[in-house]
């Protein structure tokens, strides 16, 4: 009961903080501190998400569609080289560096060369997607396979346990909880993803809809589509969390 | 008829003995302590005997058969529960049958009259962190039974919990052991435990670990409930420390 009344508080906090920003927001607007059209108040964002609502949801569809699919085929490529890596050292030694090198190549760089390779259509996206998100899903599994406790291996192996079997029962569960860190990390970065694909080439999407109001000046329907990716992203990531309650029964019982 | 033997074993890691031509035996349905000072080779002396070490020189048999370096013949608890925290007491404790290649649903079942013997009962759905560490350690007690009910080996089993529930652990596990006759060797540090529980001590003296002297508690068992109090086991202790003492001034 105490730990509800809590969490209802801390929240009150962040509301409360919102709420301030974004009076003092509409304030600026209204005193024509910034002019209106390069600073939209908030009651113009909300009118123009309301009136834009139909094209915003046929957009989020599209881009949505593209980020499920780079991110499920994210999480299974993380996945598997997880596994293999954890598997076979000398794959590990061999891959590692190349995995953390792609990393730092910016996103938006390789964009255009998936588009000149891939075309406009979907697969690209998807392609910078899976690059994106396959990244935190190896990592945070490789960790948690690495901090499986010795004297249980050892448990294991005095059991006469396999490979595999110490895999099934030791190493994949208690690479659970990182492995749900890193997916709530891959799921927002799968929606940033798709709508940067979709700025440098694509016929529909939250990312070409951004484009194409930029270049009208329509700032409020920018703030619009900006506010809807952000809620999109959030929705992604409560579901994350609520899968991995469901997945993870067990820590809901401490 | 001796189950388990350890023949002559020595080990050394990086050229630094730590045991030298260790040799003991266990009978059956005989509790064995194994009572030593930190860095004697308790550990690496199970480790061996368990098979997930290769010693340098000697064997280690069990009914005659030789189980050098095969892990999965002798049951062995660490000092940790090691309970997985992922899994309900009853996978847990069902954990060996299920390496051994059972059903879930079977090793379930074959596991649940076991729960009353050991004072688990009504945990059987419970996580390992919903228990106390008397009862966990009680749970991990009961998966080294279940994985062989021949020979166990455990390693501090009591050394942490608290003192209340150490002794409370004792008295409950000589009950235990009166009814289901496992063949134990047990590591300690605590010359107490070792005489409160054991048909023989073992004591083991470093480095190189090796074993300095054998002594037979004759105390019958069931033991009485104040044992500890009485003079014979004070006498029993006096022996020990005096031994302990010899063996200390001669490598200093």
């Amino acid at each position: 009961m105490r730990k509800k009344f809590q969490s209802i508080t801390s929240k009150l906090w962040a509301a409360a903080a919102l709420g301030v920003i974004l009076i003092l927001w509409q304030a600026v607007s209204m005193a024509g501190l910034v002019p209106n059209y390069m600073l939209p108040s908030p009651v113009e964002v909300v009118q123009a998400f309301l009136s834009e609502l139909p094209l915003l949801l046929e957009n989020s569809r599209v881009t949505l569609l593209e980020a499920a699919l780079g991110l499920i085929s994210g999480v299974a490529v993380g996945f598997v080289m997880a596994v293999l890596m954890d598997r076979f050292d000398r794959l590990y030694k061999a891959l590692y560096p190349l995995i953390v090198v792609t990393q730092t190549v910016p996103t938006v760089a390789i964009a255009p060369l998936l588009v000149l390779w891939f075309g406009y259509e979907m697969l690209p996206k998807v392609i910078l997607i899976v690059i994106v998100t396959f990244f935190p899903v190896t990592v945070g599994l490789l960790d948690g396979f690495k901090s499986a406790d010795k004297d249980m291996l050892n448990l294991m192996r005095s059991m006469g346990a396999s490979n595999l079997q110490i895999f099934r029962c030791i190493k994949l569960p208690g690479a659970m909880g990182q492995f749900f860190a890193s997916l709530r990390i891959s799921a927002s970065y799968s929606v940033v993803g798709a709508v940067i694909s979709e700025w440098l080439g694509g016929f529909q999407g939250l990312g070409v809809y951004m484009t194409r109001v930029k270049k009208a000046f329509a700032f409020d329907k920018m703030f619009a589509v900006i506010f809807l990716i952000s809620v999109i992203s959030l929705l992604l990531m409560k579901l994350v969390d609520l899968l991995q309650k469901k997945c993870m029964p067990w820590e809901n019982k401490k | 008829m001796a189950e388990l033997r350890v023949e002559q074993v020595s080990k050394a890691f990086d050229g630094v003995p730590v045991l030298e031509k260790i040799s003991l035996q266990l009978h059956e349905k005989e509790l064995v302590a194994l009572l030593g000072v930190s860095g004697a080779g308790k550990t690496t002396l199970f480790n061996v005997i368990s098979g997930l070490l290769l010693p340098e020189e000697g064997r280690v048999y069990l009914d005659g058969e030789d189980i050098t370096g095969k892990p999965g013949n002798v049951s062995y608890m660490l000092q940790k529960d090691l309970l997985l925290p992922y899994r309900t007491i009853e996978d847990n404790v069902a954990l060996p049958l299920m390496i051994r290649g059972e059903k879930k649903k079977e090793a379930r079942q074959k596991v649940q009259p076991y729960f009353p013997e050991f004072g688990l009962e009504g945990t059987q759905k419970q996580y390992p962190a919903q228990l106390s560490g008397g009862m966990r350690q009680r749970a991990a007690l009961l998966r080294t039974y279940m994985f062989s009910q021949k020979i166990a080996l455990l390693d501090e089993p009591f050394s942490a919990l608290d003192t209340l529930t150490k002794s409370a652990m004792h008295r409950w596990y000589l009950k235990v052991m009166e009814q289901i006759h496992l063949s134990t060797i047990f590591i300690t540090h605590d010359i107490d435990e070792a005489i409160l529980l054991a048909d023989r001590i073992y004591l083991l003296t470093g480095k190189p670990g090796r074993i300095t002297e054998e002594i037979v508690i004759t105390e019958p068992k069931p033991r009485r409930a104040d044992f500890n109090l009485t003079e014979e086991f004070l006498a029993y202790k006096r022996q020990i420390i005096e031994k302990i003492g010899e063996v200390r001034e001669k490598s200093l």
